[in-house]
């Protein structure tokens, strides 16, 4: 299979790889997918809690070529947006912007469930409601 | 960008220059077909024939008279079982096979099993070897054939076949094997392992795509087969159609020089097969070798590199030319099942690579793939969760995953 040149490009340079401690009460994690299924991806946010701004976004992903681009690609775009801005990412944008064949779309998917995650563990930290923000999509 | 180092020796071989040089000549000048009796042109192609089928019935141990010309292996194998099977239809209608068959053999008795055939697939032990209790166990009054193939194609792994032969013997059964992989890498005598059927391929061992055998016994038992093609009644009236005279001489030209150069050949390649396992385990934690490693094809190694996804590992090593089990690299979603069939968890399975070395790799080579799979290795862990949960001492087969 042939990927294309947004794929490879976050393949070989990978943005934002890394950990936060899952502990600070600011940082949001998200860990969505099964070994079994050959695809998890872990994704981090800290935000601001004054301006509900992601100021630092890392992620690690077991997973093929278009699951680590998919979340490389997700950590650049939530960097700088609001927690209510990131929940618009949808996985079609990721599919669009990496060119994504059809077969990889389940790869956008999880990286969306991977954003949708980590913002419900970074609002529920700060004692926000979760549930009912989420639905709305 | 120079073409990929070629480690995929399993799924084919290029053609030795030595076999194209034979065949030439039988596309031009010696054009003839060899069922024309009564001319030059044809006695020209029918002695070609002949030599071809004598050389490969040499490699197995066998006599000219017992081989007939195919397209590819995958032909042989449903012309051995369907052929039996209808053929022996009065005498039993029960075929025992393996779960890790190639799908030549698993989907030809699926469609049997739909005819009203039953068909029993022996699981594989840990090591990817058949329990031979099992098998002897597996036989009814019924059963008219057994098919185990001779090595497997991902993990190389040799059937105990001298001794599945003489179960088979024993109690009367017919015994066909896939021995595609087998063929010109380890000795096999169909006399020796008491082989009634055997399904060879000219492009597993150096010689063209698209031409094959299958050796059918003559004596005791003398098997016969159904035909599955009408027409003229070619190869004993086995498999009619007009035989491919230049393939068949590549086929038999291949064989020659697989038997010739097996000796020294088969030792070459294990030294190339250790190197590679040597370097890749000292360099790497975490690796696990697929099968079993005593009962091994000299030319494969299939391993799986723990918390790396296969597929992100063939697209970081792209100038090797290898395979995966992993299930993102086949249209069907699903992982090996061949690994599976070893009770490797999915996990594992989407994490191996098959390594298939053959006649023109080197040690330079094996030097190349070994440090580029310890880099890529080494790089994807870094990026993979599952890598840090390990490494911070957390249980992965305890945590809650979210399905998708």
């Amino acid at each position: 299979m042939a990927y294309s040149d947004k794929v490879v490009d976050h393949y070989n340079n990978p943005r934002n790889v890394g950990s936060m401690d899952k502990a600070r009460t600011d940082v949001g994690t998200g860990m969505v997918g099964a070994p079994e299924c050959g695809d998890v991806m872990k994704l981090q946010i800290q935000v601001n809690t004054d301006t509900g701004i992601i100021e630092d976004a890392k992620f690690k992903t077991f997973g093929c070529g278009s699951a680590i681009a998919s979340s490389s690609l997700a950590t650049e775009w939530l960097k700088g947006k609001t927690v209510d801005e990131a929940l618009d990412i949808k996985n079609t944008d990721i599919v669009n912007e990496l060119s994504l064949p059809p077969v990889k779309i389940h790869c956008s998917v999880l990286a969306e469930d991977a954003i949708k995650a980590a913002i419900n563990d970074y609002r529920a930290k700060q004692g926000a409601p979760v549930a009912a923000e989420t639905v709305a999509h | 960008m120079s073409k990929p180092i070629y480690f995929d020796n399993h799924a084919t071989t290029p053609v030795d220059p030595r076999v194209l040089n034979a065949m030439i000549p039988y596309f031009t000048e010696n054009f003839g077909n060899a069922a024309s009796r009564n001319h030059a042109y044809g006695w020209a192609a029918e002695d070609a024939v002949e030599k071809g089928r004598k050389q490969i019935a040499s490699l197995i141990g066998a006599t000219s008279k017992e081989i007939v010309f195919t397209s590819g292996a995958t032909e042989s194998n449903n012309l051995a079982i369907k052929g039996v099977a209808e053929m022996y239809a009065e005498k039993g209608n029960h075929i025992i096979t393996a779960a890790t068959e190639h799908k030549a053999v698993l989907d030809t008795c699926k469609h049997l099993e739909k005819k009203g055939c039953r068909i029993t697939y022996l699981p594989l032990q840990g090591d990817g070897l058949i329990d031979l209790d099992m098998l002897r166990d597996a036989i009814t009054d019924k059963t008219i054939l057994i098919s185990i193939m001779y090595a497997n194609n991902e993990i190389g792994v040799i059937q105990p076949m001298a001794e599945i032969g003489r179960i088979a013997k024993e109690r009367g059964v017919l015994l066909h094997t896939d021995a595609v992989q087998a063929c010109g890498e380890i000795p096999v005598n169909v006399i020796a392992d008491g082989i009634d059927l055997l399904s060879i391929t000219g492009h597993k061992l150096y010689g063209p795509k698209g031409v094959g055998a299958l050796y059918v016994r003559r004596k005791s038992p003398r098997v016969q087969l159904t035909a599955q093609m009408d027409g003229g009644g070619h190869e004993r009236g086995m498999r009619s159609g007009t035989l491919n005279v230049p393939a068949i001489v590549g086929l038999g030209a291949a064989c020659e020089l697989a038997q010739q150069e097996m000796a020294v050949e088969s030792v070459r390649l294990r030294g190339l097969r250790d190197r590679l396992r040597a370097k890749l385990e000292a360099n790497l934690e975490e690796v696990y070798i697929n099968g079993s490693m005593e009962h091994r094809l000299p030319n494969n190694l299939n391993m799986s590199f723990a918390y790396v996804e296969g597929e992100s590992l063939l697209m970081g090593i792209n100038d090797i030319a290898v395979s995966s089990g992993s299930a993102c690299t086949s249209a069907t979603l699903e992982p090996s099942y061949v690994l599976k069939a070893l009770g490797l968890g999915d996990d594992l399975a989407h994490t191996s690579i098959r390594f298939g070395l053959g006649r023109f790799n080197t040690e330079a080579e094996v030097d190349y793939v070994a440090q580029k799979m310890i880099d890529v290795v080494n790089k994807l862990r870094e990026l993979s969760p599952l890598w840090e949960m390990f490494k911070d001492g957390v249980d992965l087969s305890k945590v809650q995953w979210t399905a998708h």
